[in-house]
């Protein structure tokens, strides 16, 4: 049975795992301690919740030692605190930061505001796919560099960069790498030792478990890499993040990760073949449907598709009462900007306005998936009727030929 | 963000989809917008030539749910109005009937546009035919 709203929006953030809130409780009510407590049993007992929870991430992201995870607020927190305590700590050494075109709000955002205190960054195009070539992270490198910075897997299209080499290239030329994981770790193998990433930023809410804790992996040798703390205080984190840990929470995201570390191949095969299916039920049925990102290099539960001629906030508003997904249109953004990501990729900011993202997640069923791509099939199909582009496009007119006047 | 009952009802039941042959006499076309904005409106009236009444109008939009009501709206509205009345239709009298949010005025703006620049065709290409006729 199908039960309305369907949820395939798992890029912005995914339900907790019932097994996830079980381990939580005990920690608000009975086992509320403060982890720095050193001198009871209850700050003993929050302390070794918090000490397993990193063990379970650091298993997870294949860190050498759980003294490494440094628990946050979450993906925005632990890029903010990569990035720029990164850029505090080594400022002398350099003032040249290396990232990519495609990167989080978050990680643009840092890098803006470092650009304004007086840091150079190259922001490095990506190719149509959605992979930035390795060689053009090499090219962009100066003597200055002190950090290159870029995403494991993106968070609209779904591409999954080639991080090992990037981290090989860091290892060479002695500069910090940093990859954004929060898309990534928990859905497809992540490891910080084989990829040379010095630091890795990631999140609980996108893997099942809850918003508000996050963590950046920072690496202790070879090379052991420092940070300025963005928060000062009791020390807590060695320092690199004060503050009393949120120990239901990071409880909790421990859980979650040991979780997605048990299912991870058995999951995302399923939720790669459900994918599958979605895109070939409306590739088939939809003329001038394009997938955006890499047709194979992606996270296996992303699906991400412009519908030429369509704008992506009305296809939404067709399905929205069924089911919940996410949009690349200027409309549906708080910038009132096309999607940067689709625009990246050198596609027309028209098909930008286009793209839909479908995201699939541990609970979702095949029954949802042909439900959802049937109803947007209809939806496009719908839409294309009123639409004077599609009309235009139909009796043979190049839309490039005519002369809009935008307002 | 919700959607207003009315943008929903125009969205689910638009009306007036459709085209005129845009060299029909009396058809008057508006093409406004650009496909990079992610707003592009063709609005059409179809005006009797003996009273100037606008006895048909249609709409095609590629855009938001709030530009496909916009239309949808506009053309309800010019629909037995007379092309001097029509021009006076304006993107505020949109914006309160669609209970339209501040992000979603220029919806009502790109329909105001559309709605002069098919009068402005209807009366570029029949400024011709209408005046022998009235000359008669």
């Amino acid at each position: 049975m199908l039960k309305f709203p369907i949820f395939m929006d798992a890029q912005s953030t995914t339900p907790v795992d019932p097994r996830v809130v079980e381990a939580m409780i005990p920690y608000f009510t009975e086992k509320f301690g403060h982890p720095a407590s050193r001198n009871h049993s209850f700050g003993w007992e929050a302390e070794n919740a918090v000490d397993r929870a990193r063990e379970q991430l650091a298993k997870l992201i294949g860190a050498r030692d759980p003294k490494e995870v440094i628990f946050t607020s979450g993906g925005t927190e632990s890029i903010n605190l990569a990035i720029k305590g990164v850029a505090e700590m080594y400022r002398e050494k350099g003032n040249h930061i290396v990232t990519t075109a495609i990167e989080q709000r978050a990680s643009l955002d840092v890098c803006k505001r470092l650009e304004r205190q007086g840091f150079e960054v190259t922001y490095v195009p990506v190719r149509p796919d959605g992979l930035v070539e390795v060689d053009a992270i090499r090219q962009a490198l100066t003597d200055k560099t002190i950090l290159i910075s870029v995403m494991l897997a993106n968070n609209e299209i779904g591409t999954i960069q080639d991080v090992a080499a990037i981290g090989k290239l860091a290892k060479e030329k002695g500069i910090i790498f940093h990859a954004d994981g929060t898309q990534a770790v928990g859905k497809i193998p992540v490891n910080v030792e084989s990829a040379g990433i010095d630091l890795l930023s990631c999140t609980a809410h996108l893997i099942y478990g809850p918003k508000g804790v996050g963590a950046l992996y920072v690496r202790r040798k070879a090379p052991r890499v420092r940070i300025a703390p963005l928060i000062d205080g009791g020390g807590h984190e060695r320092g690199m993040r004060s503050g009393t840990l949120p120990v239901p929470l990071i409880v909790g995201f421990g859980r979650a990760a040991e979780l997605c570390g048990e299912v991870m191949a058995e999951e995302s095969a399923r939720l790669a073949k459900l994918r599958d299916r979605l895109q070939d039920m409306i590739l088939s049925n939809v003329d001038e449907a394009y997938l955006n990102g890499h047709p194979e290099r992606r996270l296996p539960h992303n699906l991400n598709i412009s519908f030429a001629y369509v704008e992506g906030e009305s296809v939404l508003m067709g399905l929205n009462k069924e089911s919940a997904l996410s949009s690349g249109s200027a409309c549906t953004s708080s910038t009132l900007e096309p999607s940067y990501v689709i625009g990246a990729l050198g596609a027309s900011a028209e098909l930008a306005h286009s793209s839909i993202r479908f995201s699939l997640h541990r609970f979702t069923t095949e029954e949802e998936v042909e439900h959802v791509g049937a109803r947007t099939i209809d939806v496009v199909k719908r839409l294309r009727e009123m639409s004077p582009l599609y009309e235009l496009a139909k009796e043979g007119v190049d839309l490039k030929s005519i002369r809009w006047k935008a307002d | 963000m919700a959607y207003s009952d009315k943008v929903v009802d125009h969205y689910n039941n638009p009306r007036n989809v459709g085209s005129f042959t845009k060299d029909t006499p009396g058809v008057g076309t508006g093409l406004v917008g650009a496909p990079e904005c992610g707003d592009v409106m063709k609005l059409q009236i179809k005006v009797n030539l003996d009273t100037g009444v606008i006895e048909d109008a249609k709409f095609k939009t590629f855009g938001c749910g709030s530009a496909i009501a916009s239309s949808s709206l506009a053309t309800e509205w010019l629909k037995g109005k007379t092309v001097d009345e029509a021009a006076k239709i304006k993107n505020t009298d949109i914006v309160n009937e669609l209970k339209l949010p501040p992000v979603k005025i220029h919806c009502s703006v790109l329909a105001e546009d559309a709605i002069k620049a098919a009068l402005a065709d209807y009366r570029d290409k029949n400024a011709s035919a209408v005046a022998p006729a009235s000359s008669k």
